[in-house]
Formats: C-alpha cells, sequence, structure tokens
C-alpha cells in the first residue's frame, strides 16, 4: 500500500521526532510513504473571519498538489496542519461561492473542489491496518507504562473536522492498548495546552500547560502521548520551568504517539530522535524498559 | 468594574459589523457562560468570554477595545463545541482581534523576540502566533 503524506513545516526541523518516527512505523507496517511534491505551509491556524480568503490559498494548495499527483487521500500528523487542511477542505466542498473566488484567484492551478480526503494519521492506522494487526506486528510491548491520551485542541474541535466525537478518545487509546501500554483516562485530555499564546508570554505565565500537567500527573499517569508540535512544546519543552516554579507539582514526560509506536514496533531508538525530547523522556522509557529492542 | 450602558456607550453600527466580520450572531446568547466554564484562558483573562459575548450584544466597542479576553485567547474551540445556542465563540474572538489588527497594531513585535527565543520555538507557534497577534 502506498499512501500521499504531508508532513509540515514543523515536523522537518524541530519536530522530526514526530515525523521520522511515523514514516518508520508505516514502513515497518508496509505501508509505502510518499511525501507530496512542492508542498507549502498550511498556514498552521484556520482563518476564522468571514472575509479573509487569503489565507486558504496556502492549504488549498496542498491539497491540489495531492489531486495533481493523483492521491485520493491525504494522510497527514500534525494536529494543526491536519486541522488546518481539514477545514480548507471543508470550505472547499460546501462554500461554492467562496470555492469559486478562490478557484479564480488561482488560475495558475487546476481547479479543486474538495476531491482529496484529509485523513489524520491515528484514523489511517485504524482504518487500514487495524488495531488487531498492529498489535501482532508488536515486538516490544509497552507493558508497565501508563499514558494519557493528550489529544488537544485541533484533532476533536470543531466536531466536523474531528478524528472523534468530541470527549471521545478511542483511536489513540486502541493504538497504545494494541503496543501493550496500559491508558489512564484524564480530565484534561481535551484540555487546551494555551497554543500560540506561548509567543510573548513567559513559560511560567503558561497556566493552561500547568493545569493539564498535572490533571495527568494527579490521575496517575507517567507519560503523556500527543500528535502536536506545539503541545509538546507547551507540555513538554517548557515543563523544567513550570517545575523550577513549582507552576506543577511533578514532571510528567511527553511524547508523540508515534514515538511510542516506534519503539513497540520495536524499531531502532535512533529513528525516534529522542534527543529532540526533555530528557526525562528517554530516562522514563530506560526504566520501563521499553527501549529493551533497540 | 460596573458596565454603563446607555445611547451614549452604545454602538449598534458594532454589533452589525462584528456580526458580519464574524459570521455569527451575537444576540442569540443567553448568557449561561458555558463558553466561559469550558475556558482555559481565563484565569490571564480580565473578563471571561459570557462577558465579552454580553459587551457584544450591547455594542459596548469601547470597552471592548480595552479588554485582553481575545488577546489571551487560544482560538481552541472548547467554547464553541459546547455553546447551547450554537455559537462559534472563537469566530467572534478572532473578529474582536481583527477589528484592532487591522488598524495596523500588532500585540506582539516580531522584531523585539530574541534569536533564542526563535530558535527555540517550533514553526507553527510562531506562525500562528503572527497569524493570531499581529496585523
Ligand atoms: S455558551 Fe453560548 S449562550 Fe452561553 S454564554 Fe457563552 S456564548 Fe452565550
Ligand atoms: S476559543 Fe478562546 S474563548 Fe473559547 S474557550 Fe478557547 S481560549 Fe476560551
Amino acid at each position: 500500500m502506498k499512501i500521499s503524506y504531508y508532513p509540515g513545516c514543523t515536523l522537518k526541523t524541530k519536530a522530526k521526532n514526530l515525523d521520522r518516527a511515523a514514516i518508520a512505523s508505516l514502513e515497518a507496517l508496509g505501508v509505502e510513504v510518499e511525501e507530496i511534491d512542492r508542498w507549502n505551509c498550511c498556514g498552521a491556524v484556520y482563518s476564522l473571519t468571514a472575509d479573509d480568503l487569503i489565507h486558504m490559498v496556502g492549504p488549498v494548495r496542498n491539497l491540489i498538489r495531492a489531486k495533481e499527483q493523483g492521491a485520493d487521500k491525504l494522510v497527514t500528523l500534525c494536529s494543526m496542519c491536519y486541522n488546518t487542511l481539514a477545514r480548507a477542505n471543508q470550505l472547499m466542498r460546501e462554500d461554492t461561492v467562496k470555492r469559486d473566488t478562490i478557484n479564480r484567484f488561482m488560475d495558475d492551478e487546476i481547479d479543486y473542489a474538495g476531491e482529496v480526503e484529509v485523513v489524520h494519521y491515528l484514523s489511517f492506522l485504524e482504518q487500514e491496518i487495524g488495531w488487531e494487526k498492529l498489535k501482532e506486528a508488536v515486538k516490544a510491548p509497552l507493558s508497565d507504562l501508563k499514558v494519557g491520551t493528550y489529544y488537544g485542541c485541533t484533532l476533536q474541535r470543531p466536531a466536523d473536522v474531528g478524528i472523534e466525537p468530541f470527549g471521545s478518545y478511542l483511536l489513540m487509546t486502541g493504538m497504545l492498548e494494541a503496543l501493550g501500554a496500559t491508558v489512564v483516562p484524564f480530565a484534561a485530555a481535551d484540555k487546551c495546552c494555551g497554543s500560540y499564546q506561548v509567543l510573548g508570554a513567559e513559560p511560567v505565565e503558561n497556566s493552561a500547560a500547568a493545569a493539564v500537567i498535572n490533571i495527568a500527573g494527579g490521575a496517575g499517569i507517567e507519560a503523556l502521548a500527543t500528535s502536536c508540535p506545539l503541545c509538546e512544546y507547551n507540555l513538554g519543552k517548557q515543563q523544567k520551568q513550570l517545575l523550577a516554579k513549582e507552576k506543577i507539582g511533578a514532571p510528567v514526560p511527553t511524547y508523540y504517539f508515534t514515538q511510542l509506536l516506534a519503539l513497540a514496533l520495536g524499531l531502532e531508538a535512533e529513528v525516534c530522535h529522542f534527543e529532540l525530547n526533555d530528557a526525562a523522556s528517554l530516562e522514563l522509557l530506560k526504566s520501563k524498559n521499553c527501549l529493551a529492542a533497540a | 468594574m460596573t458596565l454603563k450602558m446607555n445611547a451614549g456607550t452604545q454602538s449598534l453600527e458594532s454589533i452589525q459589523k462584528l456580526n458580519e466580520l464574524s459570521g455569527e450572531n451575537v444576540k442569540l446568547c443567553m448568557q449561561c457562560a458555558t463558553c466561559s466554564g469550558m475556558c482555559p484562558m481565563t484565569a490571564e483573562m480580565d473578563y471571561g468570554p459570557r462577558r465579552v459575548m454580553h459587551m457584544a450584544q450591547f455594542g459596548l466597542k469601547k470597552q471592548l477595545a480595552e479588554i485582553n479576553t481575545y488577546w489571551k485567547c487560544a482560538s481552541c474551540h472548547a467554547c464553541t463545541v459546547k455553546c447551547p445556542r450554537g455559537i462559534d465563540i472563537a469566530k467572534v474572538m478572532e473578529a474582536l482581534r481583527q477589528q484592532s489588527l487591522r488598524t495596523g497594531q500588532n500585540k506582539v513585535e516580531p522584531s523585539q523576540m530574541s534569536a533564542e527565543t526563535i530558535a527555540d520555538l517550533p514553526q507553527i507557534a510562531m506562525v500562528a502566533g503572527f497569524r493570531k497577534l499581529t496585523s
């Protein structure tokens, strides 16, 4: 099986750990990943004003690239890219007037009307591989690891592009359980990490991130799994500072769900690029013997 | 702060403009405060989203220009998915931001950011932040 893949800017550099582990895992599962040609930044956020069409050009251009290259599905991974691409796609499907304006504005491109389906990596795994088959492929089960499924905002909201209904965490739960981990529910799985508000704010001001970590820690979660480089930044990379300022009670290491996937599939730890995570993340996995296969 | 509402403080035109820019109808709000209960950023806001909706309904343009709510909003859509009146509050917040940004003022100054911060932040943080907080 071959899939078209949109990585997005952050996954090529600062979130290489999210991307490389994802691609290596799919390859191990027999899926060939083809990055679409000439992709550009999706714009990171979907424009919410009624009159702003210019910011649709970025995401729509990526969808056009996928259509041109014959894809009917475009798999993506970063939660923010997924949300922006899926919402722009929905606009192109449903709003005929705006669609026409955007198509006419991009007169150097083929017309687009939402022919490509934007699919998140987790949905793809469930639909095309399935949890049973994934379980069979696991070589180093993450037994003993208590994980929280941190969805954040953009995987589920708004409802019409959510990978599953608001308040339900079945996809990541299904995947993690197939990997042998114990999924511990907690009340902050869909709470915002503070998102782009990190810009211009001191990390210690991020009360939203502190709340998520405290709730997760309080529920007995040892590791948080996420799909978003901004969540990982606010909850993971900023965690030391939150701890130093006593905004959080205890650390809770953070991971991309794809890193946990790659490890359980028995892939080399190098593909997970743990050097980009906080040091505590690697330490926890070592202490739980999750790196045994590597 | 007591909100004064009279012909002098109200701008009916601003209600219409906000509705047009957001694509929402702020008058539908019934002040139940579900949005404020859902909002993860209220600790940093001087007014929660419910009170902002109230100000918007009454066209309190001047007060709306002075508060920080929409600058602290993270566009998380937690309010939107739970509003019993079906209002996309995140869109109202975006319209309030844009009304200010479109006068050419930045809320964060990219040129003031240190090289270390830029090297540290993920690209999506900067792209998203600049989209939301700069003109
Ligand atoms: S949840 Fe909706 S109806 Fe209730 S206060 Fe907020 S905007 Fe108004
Ligand atoms: S979208 Fe903004 S106002 Fe609404 S809950 Fe999130 S941060 Fe609060």
